[in-house]
């Protein structure tokens, strides 16, 4: 695939331009930024897959509370063991972006949200969810109580059908009203 | 995995890459595919597609370049990443500021001093002709001499050496330039100047809160899909680090907190009874009293200070220099004064108003934002009744001569003081108060820096400063062409202030700004201020006599009056064309068609929504019965099964 061992070819690039949402320049940084993650035998071979608590020590995901979640959906690897290729990285940064549109946005923040990845989001789901985004300890997660108020709420909100999951359509619907998502 | 998936047409072309990826030869498999579809398709068609490729990274490529030319880049993205979306938007909109003021600027400097300064070297004649009485200017020229004191004194409040230059109004003795080819009319063009740029912030700012307001507009109700919107894109993508992440976690559980509580005060507030409801009327209506009574008294302060500053100004006594400047800036100093402590009343007596919380928010920052604009308009009103007495019935030459002979550059002098004075103060608060709260609060762990606390970037009272300052420069801009040009000047040096004060001083706010609601608060502030800036400005150009001693409407009643004047010196075709559309039968008739068409597309539209929500809600209803009628399937089609099995056991 490569040419040269420290830097993209040019058919790749426009490839890889065609295909995702990002700019040549950020796909630059990408690699530079992927390649930086690579031990020294591995540097020039884009096949390799990276584990996840490399990708995980990144800046940008280290303090992230879903940085598992993501890497998870987002690695195409059989042991579902999380690990990024260069082109999942692409996938993840590619969906992040500026550019992309609200309808695969909100497609993967479905399945980053779906823990149990099991094609709906129930109760035990936006339990987690609500504890990934408020903290893990004693001290800062929400009463027993207001958990299950706030899960009733959400439902309320978002579940039509009624049927006490929410599914892909609805978040999906629920998203698109929502004004603070696409930032 | 996940059937999902497939279901995403738009994601087709990413799983195909993704499904050849596992085989290693992407590359060679990809062109071969697509090779294949390029076979499939006309010459026409390639053509199109490749024309569309180029077209998009052209695009992409220039959307780039522009964005790299976006001032101030690096240290916007760097405060999202360390503070979030919420303060992030406070400062694209100084940075909007920054922008507006600077074009402000230009339209006045293209359209007003550059022809007067490139008049001579086009052999461009100037006329000014001043005729009758109440035409001798005494400006404040100092002669003999001048103690160093008195330039700075000059430079603080625009008088002195400061007051015949291009800064003021009284400086433009010009009527007319006479090129060789054209005239220029230089009063015309300042008129419609100064009405120009009021009506481009118009548009610009709408514009610019376009997006937001259609946001808003959807929420019906006053709580929609806010857990939801909370919930599932709350987390702000663009924080990196560890403390901010583990703050954004607290504020979120504040907010969550903090909802669940509306909901059971909102519970409570329904179980109000008769008696208590009274008695938190009577409450709320002494309080409000108590509040206008605040305001009232801030505004005969204001209205105070500037009848004393004036009275001492015009007196030409010089007792020192400090009490000089202090008479000179003693309006600013009551009106700041006021700015300070309004705020902190307002907040404690809200607590016994017991509203909701978002309630409370929304109504505290509405009364003072009706205090820091209002006040402008008070210095303003005691500006003007000072200038339209005389000691006679009716003025002689239609304003205070004796004392104001040139009035527009001494109100232009009030507004210039105000903009410096407003800068003085937001730097001094900066360095005086809170990089010594910092101080005390890294190396003094006592109680009392415990109850000072760490600063937190309060967002909706450094917005209401800007503004402040924003409408101080549309009202000032007719009288002080200058004065885009230094509050862009102040604005940019105030961006770099506030950055490092961000950044050493403050933590982020608990209770956090939504960044999609923020921005059309900011706007709707600033239009605010805009449609209070265009009142003082209207009248003075249409009501009160502009001054015969200087300034280019020398020869003119009002400054108004230009336009009549011009008018009538048009060709009769176009003259009558304009009289009928400002007549008064075909003004009328005009407003009261688009009043009544507004009001049809109103209610179209409302009536439209009416039955939108009508079929919305009998699809719920439809696709919960779908969800029953499945389960109910599944039992009776269980129910069947059984029952044949049981058949064929017998």
């Amino acid at each position: 695939m490569g040419t040269t061992a420290s830097q993209l070819s040019k058919e790749s690039l426009s490839e890889y331009q065609e295909l995702t949402f990002l700019t040549k320049q950020e796909i630059l940084l990408a690699y530079k930024r992927f390649t930086e993650l690579l031990d020294k035998s591995e540097k020039g071979d884009l096949n390799v897959r990276i584990p996840m608590n490399k990708i995980n020590s990144l800046p940008e995901l280290k303090s992230n509370p879903f940085k598992d979640r993501i890497c998870r959906v987002f690695s195409t690897s059989e042991h579902k063991d999380g690990s990024l290729t260069f082109e999942d990285f692409l996938d993840l940064l590619s969906a992040f972006s500026d550019s992309a549109t609200l309808e695969i946005k909100s497609h993967y923040a479905f399945r980053i949200f779906d823990f149990d990845d099991d094609g709906t989001l129930d109760r035990s789901d936006l339990e987690k969810l609500v504890n990934c985004l408020t903290g893990e300890t004693e001290e800062t997660k929400l009463s027993p109580d207001e958990m299950r108020q706030l899960i009733s709420n959400i439902l309320e909100e978002s579940d039509i059908d009624k049927d006490g999951t929410v599914n892909l359509s609805e978040f999906q619907h629920v998203i698109s009203r929502s004004p603070d998502f696409v930032r | 995995t996940n059937p999902l998936l497939d279901e995403l047409p738009s994601y087709q072309s990413l799983l195909y890459r993704r499904k050849s990826s596992a085989g290693g030869s992407r590359q060679r498999s990809s062109s071969r595919a697509r090779l294949e579809k390029a076979q499939e398709l006309s010459s026409w068609e390639q053509w199109r597609q490749s024309s569309r490729k180029h077209l998009k990274r052209l695009r992409d490529y220039g959307q780039e370049r522009l964005s790299s030319l976006k001032l101030w880049r690096g240290d916007i993205h760097l405060i999202e990443g360390m503070f979030g979306t919420g303060i992030l938007s406070y400062f694209s909109f100084l940075r909007f500021l920054v922008t507006l003021n600077f074009i402000i600027f230009l339209l006045m400097f293209s359209f007003i001093m550059l022809p007067i300064i490139i008049a001579p070297h086009l052999s461009g004649n100037i006329t000014y002709n001043q005729s009758g009485e109440c035409t001798v200017y005494s400006s404040g020229v100092r002669q003999g001499l001048v103690n160093y004191h008195k330039y700075i004194t000059d430079l603080l409040s625009g008088e002195g050496f400061l007051e015949q230059t291009y800064l003021f109004y009284g400086y433009y003795k010009v009527d007319k330039i006479h090129f060789p080819h054209i005239t220029y009319n230089l009063a015309l063009a300042y008129l419609l100047v100064t009405i120009g740029y009021l009506f481009l912030s118009l548009i610009w700012i709408v514009k610019r809160s376009a997006t937001g307001f259609k946001h808003n507009l959807i929420q019906d109700e006053d709580r929609f899909q806010s857990f939801c919107n909370k919930i599932f894109a709350g987390w702000d993508f663009c924080i990196t680090g560890d403390n901010a992440v583990k703050l954004k976690k607290k504020s979120l559980l504040c907010e969550l907190k903090t909802d669940l509580e509306e909901e059971k005060i909102k519970q409570k507030i329904a179980d109000r009874t008769r008696g208590e409801k009274c008695r938190l009327y009577f409450i709320r209506l002494i309080l409000n009293l108590f509040a206008v009574g605040v305001l009232a008294a801030c505004f005969y302060c204001i209205y105070l200070a500037t009848s004393f500053s004036q009275k001492a100004q015009m007196s030409n006594k010089k007792v020192s220099f400090i009490v000089d400047l202090i008479n000179e800036y003693l309006p600013s100093i009551v009106i700041t004064f006021a700015n300070f402590i309004t705020p902190v009343l307002f907040s404690f007596i809200i607590n016994f108003e017991d509203y909701s919380p978002a309630f409370e928010i929304r109504f505290t920052l509405m009364r003072c934002v009706f205090m820091r604009l209002t006040s402008i308009g008070v210095l303003l009103f005691s500006l003007w009744s000072r200038i339209t007495k005389c000691k006679e019935e009716t003025c002689a030459c239609g304003y205070n001569y004796e004392q104001y002979s040139c009035w527009e550059t001494h109100v232009g002098q009030e507004m210039y003081k105000l903009t410096i004075f407003d800068f003085i103060v937001i730097v001094s608060v900066t360095i005086f108060v809170e990089f010594p709260r910092k101080l005390i609060i890294t190396h003094n762990k006592s109680a009392m820096s415990k109850w000072l606390g760490q600063q937190e970037f309060s967002i909706p009272q450094n917005v209401l400063e800007i503004v402040y300052g924003q409408t101080i420069c549309w009202i000032g801009t007719f009288y002080c062409p200058l004065l885009p040009a230094i509050c862009t000047i102040k604005y940019f040096f105030i961006f770099y202030v506030k950055k490092v004060s961000l950044i050493k001083n403050c933590r982020p706010a608990t209770r956090p700004f939504r960044a999609s609601s923020s921005n059309f608060f900011f706007l709707g502030v600033l239009l605010i201020g805009l449609a209070l800036a265009c009142v003082p400005v209207i009248v003075s150009i249409a009501q009160i006599n502009s001054s015969r001693a200087c300034g280019p409407f020398v020869n003119y009643t009002t400054s108004w009056e230009v336009v009549p004047t011009v008018v009538s010196q048009l060709p009769s075709g176009i003259r009558t064309l304009l009289w009928s559309l400002s007549s008064e039968a075909f003004a009328i008739s005009f407003f009261v068609l688009t009043w009544f068409v507004f009001h049809l597309a109103m209610f179209y539209v409302i009536a439209l929504a009416g039955a939108h929500k009508r079929v919305i809600n009998e699809l719920r209803e439809k696709l919960e019965m779908v969800g029953l009628l499945r389960l109910y399937n599944d039992n009776l089609v269980f129910l069947f099964v059984f029952f044949f099995k049981t058949v064929e056991l017998l």
